[in-house]
Order: structure tokens, then C-alpha cells, then sequence
């Protein structure tokens, strides 16, 4: 009998782990995954492919020579990897997976001190960086390809289109949208696919509801306002259908480490995504309104959690007259 | 009938906490059973909030069940009494399931004793409790509480006299009569409502004429059915009402209790009595009944023995002063097909590990927990992942995860910050967090290194 002593609580939750927190990230991606191949075929395997490789890879190398236990298999650089794949256009050439995810990897997380100890979202410094390098396989035209095989290939991504003219001619219908059936990223497209999943997460509680359910409505609020105002000819649903928007409410927004702590920071952050989303695509000329935005709150989360701090239940004691 | 009563009153309950696996059933139907008395006690000099006794009996002196042998500092204490029939031997230290090494004074028990066995238990739980509160002088309550050495038996042994006395500034409105017991295994509390309803009932209207409370309500988790039928049968048509609250844990800490029951919070650093209320245990009102009604001081206390490795979990009745081991082999022993990782005192959420079976029960040990190393597995320690879930479960909210880092980093301002004063170690946060941070370690490490840097 080997007895051993340690501080209370002696108790915990089972089956817990970041591993497991991660794995059900990779389960809630899997219907956009499957919805990603159904549109784009086999372009989504290659893509995701490639950065999950890459981020897998780079974690391990970087490990090995800064002599760190490893942390490889606790599923986070999959994570980042898949949500950089999904965010990338289907005719990226081979490079852009592979620096993006190795940046993504040693600038936006290894560098801090690896996981938990990271500003920025990972994927979102991926893009950034890939965005800023080779703006021409991110630009609106990455995505277009007259001679495609499949059908949405050959289109413009709804807010490009929106973007290039007045009458919003190029606009796919609600359904197609909340379906996938429209161009852009690889993830983005199918709403089902991203609510299916995105619900999975919140249900677990792997992801804080408040999160994804603060973007939308600040996204709604703030494009309905520029409806009205007539700083934006799209509706609401077309903000909320034709972009970026869901994937990131429900994927990118809810990373737990670059998000806020308490609930109440959680709805700060979240609504200022949402409304972030709308002033950049209303009034800048990057057509990816989404990854600005998250990297923008995630720069303000310390002072969020700053300004949050709860006060303990019951108050201080009134000091005694 | 009484089913649908149960269903349809409101459950009440706090925000946030936990849901554990209580684990009850391995001992919640066992009956009292009254442990024989053991050759010695060892009885601590100091199982209360606040000072040591001082001894005030010699070496080798004839000593009774109920003779006082240590007495009160002033200040914070409490008295303390023999539990058996027997004489005193040479001081001695022993250690305190918190670790901490203090004065004992053990007692060698005669092979002849006045009350043991059934008889005790028929005078410990049964027999009639009845009584005119109004008969009762409110100071002599008090006085008897003090006399009687009782303090607080849920756990953090609270000298009970300072909350009966009287305090004209501060006027008490309500009682809250403490029956959640929401430490997974134990069950002592239940088997007490159960057994002697009528004791409890009894101790708590003491307990309002002593305060003067207008108002005493008994307040039980609703996975105790039976403990809620027993105690509202023994109220009858008294003025005590029946709290039913949610089995959530922490639920019977003083601070979630007062906001459950009455929506009235306890300030940081402050005690119920600051929001007009006075908390005691179901244990801690029966001893008071025990003491007015039947001249009884603390000398014994119902221990809940359970876990997985005990062969037959048991709520067994014991002198103070018992070591682990007697009451352990009186449970059958360790089981020797499991593998045995940790024994607690009290139960799994905010008890002390012990190793040294040679430690005594004291007046604040609601039970011994023996867990196997599958029910305390745990995944490696892995970096925080700020999820906030430790937050998400706080009942006080805090945000344990700061208040860690800031221990880890030695930065007091930051403890302060984050407001690690409030912070009462029911361990929800560390029972949450999937990256298995020992946050309640951490936040203890705060709490002294801020203690130190005074
Ligand atoms: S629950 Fe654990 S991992 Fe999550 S924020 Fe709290 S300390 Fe960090
Ligand atoms: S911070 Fe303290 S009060 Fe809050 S859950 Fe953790 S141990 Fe309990």
C-alpha cells in the first residue's frame, strides 16, 4: 500500500485533459471537413492535409531543439492546423499551407512558451502572415477559377462579388449560402456544417456559448445599424452567411486561450469581433474582415480580463464606522 | 403523498459549484453502530478554531466520561472532556489530520465502563427530546454550549458559544440548521437525521432561544429523501421550516448556504452573523440538545468510515480521541484487492490526506474517505489553456487560474488583485480544470506566502 499525500481536493472530474478538450475541437470540425470535400474535393484534403502535416512537424522540431517535453500529441497543433486549412482558398499553391502553418506554430505559439501562453490565435497569425507575404493566392481572385471542375469554382466569394458591384448580382441565394453551396474558404462555406459542429462544442462546453452567440449578434446589430444608415448594401444574413463569420464565431473566437475568462469578458470580446467584422468589411479594402478582427480583440484580451475582474460573492466587508 | 411534497417544493440552491458522484450509498444505510470502547484515547489539546486548552487534570488521575480535562483559553477555545472511563497518562504530542503536531492527553481506558455499547447510543440518540423552549434561559444555553466544549462538527470545528452569545449589534434574524452534508461519502449528518430527528429539532430551537432568531429552518440536499421525511415528521407543527436544497457541491458551506437558503451573501472575511444568520451543523445542534436536555458534554461523535477500500463502510459512533486504525479494522479493515492510494480525513473535496493511521479523531472529523488510486487518478499536470472553467465553477466568483499564477509568480498585488481573501479552498476549481492544475495548492501557497510577506 503505497499511500500518498496531497492537497485537496482528491477528487476530480474524469475523463478531462486538454487532450480531450482538443479532440472534441477536432470532432466539431469534422462535418465542415466532410462539408469542405463535398464542395471543393479533393482541394480540401490537400490543403488541410498539408498544414495539419506541417504544424505537426514544426511542433516536434521546434520541441527537439529547444529541448522542451514534448507536447506534440496533445492535439492543439492539429487544431491549428485543420482551422488554418479551412481557412485558406482551394487554389492556394503547396507553399502557402506549409510556411503558414509553420509560422503559425513558432510565431503564434511556440515563441510565447507553447500552448497556453499565447496572444494571438495560432491559425489567425498563419494567415496573417501568409496574407501579408503572398497577397495574390489569398487575394478575391485566388478563389475564382473559370476552368474549375466543380461548378462554385467558377464564381466570385459572395462578399468579393459584393464588393465589385452595386447591384449584388453575384449574390447566392440564402439557401445556397446556409448550404455551402457558394464559393470562398475552405471552411466557411456550409452554415450546417459550421452550426452542426459548432453546437456539438458548446453543448460539451469545450467552447463558451457566449462566444460564438456574441459575434453573431454583434455582427447582426452593427450590420443591420449600417443597413439602415446605408453604409453597407449587404443584409444581415448575407454578413452573416456569406463570409467568414460563423466559422469563426464557433471555431476561431472560442479558442480558450486567446479568449477571455470570465463570461462578462467573453461578451466583450465577442461582440467587439462582431462588430469589428462589419466596420472592416464595410469600409477596408481586405476582403478578410474576420481574421483582422479576431487578432484585434485577441490583442486587447489582457486588459478584458483586467477590466473584468468579478467582485467575490457578497462584496467586501463594510468597513466598520 | 409525501413524495409529491418533495417534488413540487422549490429546490434551493446557489450559482456555480459542482456535480460530483456523491458515492452515498456505500454507507448511507448503514445504521449507527457504536464503536467499542478503544484501550486509549489520545486526546488532542487544541480540534477547535482558536487557542489550546490548557490541561487542567494531572497524570494518572481517575477520570469519567464527560470530566473536563482541559479548559478554554480565553479568547477563541474550547473546553475539553474525557471520552471514556479511565486514567490519565503523561502528555504527549500526536498529529492532527491537518498535519499540524500538538499536546494530547491519553487517556487508558478502565476494562469496566459506565456507558458504552447500546446504552450509550439509546442515550446519545434516543429517548425523548422534548422540552419548553420557553422554560430555557437564553444565557444558560451558552453557558451550558461553552461548558459543554462544543464546537462546530462539519468540519471546521468553530467554538459554538460564539455564535450563541448574544450580540446586541448585531441581531440575528435566522438560523440555518446545516444538513446538506455535500461532501461525496459521508454520511454521518444523514444517518443522524434519520436516527434522532427529534435531537436535531431539539438543538435548533436552543439554538433560535439562545439567539433569539426569529426564524429556523433546517436545510437538507435533496438526494436525502429519508433524512427530509424523518426531520419534517419530527417537526410536526412546530414554526421550523424545511429548506430542500439542490445536492450541488459545495451546498453546505456556510457562504453557498446562506446565499441558497436566504439570498444573503456573506461579505469577504466576514461570518454569516454579518447578514443577520447563524449556520450550525445538524451534529453540532444535536450536541447542544445533548448538553441542555441531558448534561452531555462533546466527548463522542458520529464518523462516517467509507471509500472504496474499506471492506464494510460504516457511520460507527466513537469516542474523541480513537486513533484511524481501530476505527478502520472496525470497518473490517483495508480491502487488500484494491490498490489503496490516499486516506483522508473528512471527505474527498476538502479533506487532509494522512499517513499515520496512529492519528486521532477529533471533534471536527466527519469521516475517513479510503480511496483507490482509480477513483483519485488524475491526468499529469499540463499547462493552463485559460478556458475559464475554473472560473465558470467558482461559488464565490473568483478566477482561480489568476490567482495560481500569481502564487506561482510570488506576486502579492496580483493575489490581491484577483481577491484571494475570499477564497474559501472548497476545491471546485481544481475539480474542474482539464489541464489538472492543482489550483487550490496553489492558491494556498498565495495565502501564506501573503500571510509572510506582512
Ligand atoms: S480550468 Fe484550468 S486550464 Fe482552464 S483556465 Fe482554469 S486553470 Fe486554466
Ligand atoms: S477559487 Fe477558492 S472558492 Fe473558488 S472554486 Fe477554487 S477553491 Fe473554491
Amino acid at each position: 500500500m503505497a499511500l500518498s499525500v496531497a492537497s485537496s481536493p482528491h477528487f476530480s472530474r474524469k475523463a478531462n485533459g486538454t487532450r480531450s478538450m482538443m479532440l472534441d475541437v477536432i470532432i466539431a470540425l469534422s462535418p465542415v471537413i466532410v462539408a469542405s470535400i463535398w464542395i471543393f474535393s479533393w482541394y480540401a484534403v490537400v490543403q488541410v492535409g498539408l498544414c495539419v502535416l506541417t504544424s505537426l512537424a514544426t511542433e516536434s522540431i521546434w520541441q527537439k531543439l529547444s529541448n522542451r517535453p514534448g507536447s506534440v500529441l496533445d492535439g492543439s497543433g492539429a487544431v491549428t492546423g485543420i482551422i488554418l486549412g479551412l481557412s485558406l482558398p482551394w487554389s492556394a499553391p503547396w507553399y502557402v499551407p506549409v510556411i503558414g502553418s509553420a509560422v503559425a506554430i513558432i510565431l503564434g505559439k511556440m515563441v510565447f512558451g507553447g500552448l497556453g501562453m499565447n496572444l494571438f490565435n495560432p491559425a489567425m497569425v498563419g494567415r496573417a502572415f501568409i496574407m501579408l507575404s503572398f497577397a495574390g493566392a489569398l487575394g478575391a481572385s485566388a478563389y475564382v477559377y473559370p476552368d474549375a471542375p466543380m461548378a462554385v469554382l467558377t464564381q466570385a466569394t459572395p462578399l468579393s462579388a459584393a464588393k465589385s458591384s452595386a447591384t449584388l448580382s453575384g449574390f447566392p441565394d440564402i439557401w445556397a449560402l446556409f448550404m455551402g453551396n457558394r464559393n470562398g474558404s475552405l471552411g466557411e462555406t456550409s452554415a450546417l456544417a459550421i452550426l452542426i459542429g459548432g453546437i456539438f462544442l458548446c453543448i460539451r462546453r469545450t467552447a463558451s456559448w457566449q462566444l460564438p452567440v456574441g459575434v453573431v449578434v454583434g455582427c447582426a446589430v452593427t450590420s443591420g445599424l449600417f443597413q439602415i444608415l446605408g453604409l453597407s448594401n449587404l443584409t444581415i444574413l448575407q454578413h452573416l452567411l456569406g463570409g467568414s463569420l460563423l466559422f469563426g464565431a464557433f471555431f476561431i473566437a472560442t479558442d480558450p486561450v486567446t479568449s477571455p475568462l470570465t463570461p462578462k469578458g467573453k461578451w466583450i470580446f465577442a461582440i467587439g469581433i462582431g462588430i469589428t467584422v462589419v466596420f472592416l468589411r464595410s469600409f477596408s479594402s481586405y476582403p478578410a474582415g474576420v481574421m483582422f478582427a479576431v487578432l484585434l480583440m485577441n490583442a486587447v484580451v489582457p486588459l478584458i480580463n483586467r477590466w473584468t475582474i468579478p467582485t467575490p460573492v457578497g462584496g467586501p466587508l463594510p468597513s466598520k464606522s | 403523498m409525501s413524495v409529491a411534497i418533495l417534488k413540487d417544493s422549490r429546490k434551493l440552491s446557489f450559482r456555480k459549484g459542482i456535480h460530483p458522484a456523491d458515492r452515498e450509498e456505500l454507507s448511507r444505510d448503514q445504521a449507527i453502530e457504536v464503536l467499542p470502547t478503544p484501550e486509549v484515547v489520545r486526546i488532542p489539546l487544541l480540534q477547535h478554531l482558536g487557542a489550546p486548552s490548557k490541561v487542567c487534570i494531572e497524570a494518572r488521575a481517575e477520570v469519567r466520561m464527560g470530566q473536563r480535562i482541559a479548559e478554554a483559553s480565553p479568547g477563541l477555545s474550547a473546553n475539553i472532556h474525557a471520552s471514556v472511563d479511565g486514567k490519565t497518562a503523561r502528555e504527549g504530542l500526536v498529529t492532527l489530520p491537518n498535519g499540524r503536531r500538538v499536546a494530547t492527553l491519553p487517556i487508558k481506558s478502565n476494562p469496566e465502563q459506565g456507558l458504552e455499547g447500546e446504552a450509550l447510543k439509546e442515550v446519545y440518540l434516543g429517548g425523548n427530546w422534548s422540552f419548553d423552549p420557553e422554560c430555557l434561559d437564553p444565557a444558560d444555553i451558552a453557558r451550558s454550549t461553552l461548558e459543554a466544549g462544543i464546537v462546530g462538527m462539519g468540519g471546521a470545528a468553530f467554538p459554538t458559544h460564539i455564535k450563541l452569545a448574544k450580540n446586541e449589534k448585531k441581531p440575528i434574524a435566522d438560523i440555518l440548521v446545516n444538513g446538506c452534508e455535500c461532501e461525496p461519502y459521508l454520511t454521518a449528518d444523514h444517518r443522524l437525521m434519520i436516527e434522532s430527528p427529534d435531537s436535531v429539532i431539539a438543538g435548533s430551537l436552543m439554538v433560535q432561544r439562545a439567539t433569539g432568531a426569529k426564524h429556523v429552518s433546517i436545510c437538507i440536499e435533496d438526494n436525502k429523501p429519508k433524512a427530509i421525511e424523518a426531520i419534517r415528521q419530527a417537526i410536526g407543527d412546530r414554526d421550523i421550516d424545511i429548506k430542500v436544497m439542490k445536492s450541488k457541491y459545495p451546498q453546505g458551506s456556510e457562504k453557498a448556504l446562506t446565499v441558497a437558503a436566504l439570498g444573503r451573501a456573506v461579505p469577504t472575511g466576514g461570518l454569516p452573523l454579518d447578514v443577520g444568520v447563524v449556520v450550525v451543523n445538524v451534529g453540532t445542534a444535536a450536541s447542544v440538545a445533548r448538553t441542555v436536555l441531558r448534561g452531555m458534554p462533546l466527548t463522542h461523535r458520529i464518523v462516517t468510515v467509507t471509500g472504496e477500500g474499506i471492506v464494510q463502510p460504516k457511520n460507527l459512533l466513537v469516542p474523541i480521541g480513537t486513533d484511524f486504525k481501530t476505527l478502520i479494522d472496525a470497518c473490517g479493515g483495508l480491502r487488500e484487492d484494491v490498490d489503496i492510494a490516499r486516506i483522508i480525513a473528512g471527505g474527498p473535496m476538502m479533506g487532509f490526506a494522512i499517513t499515520d493511521l496512529d492519528t486521532p479523531v477529533t471533534k471536527g472529523t466527519s469521516g475517513i474517505t479510503v480511496l483507490t488510486a482509480e477513483s483519485i487518478r488524475r491526468e499529469q499536470a499540463t499547462a493552463c489553456v485559460r478556458c475559464g472553467m475554473c472560473v465558470d465553477v467558482c461559488p464565490l466568483d473568483l478566477v482561480p487560474t489568476k490567482l495560481a499564477l500569481a502564487a506561482r509568480h510570488q506576486n502579492v498585488e496580483l493575489l490581491n488583485r484577483y481577491h484571494i481573501d475570499a477564497c474559501m479552498e472548497c476545491g471546485c476549481c481544481a475539480y474542474q480544470c482539464p489541464a489538472g492544475i492543482p489550483l487550490v495548492q496553489l492558491i494556498r501557497s498565495g495565502k501564506i506566502l501573503k500571510r509572510n510577506r506582512k
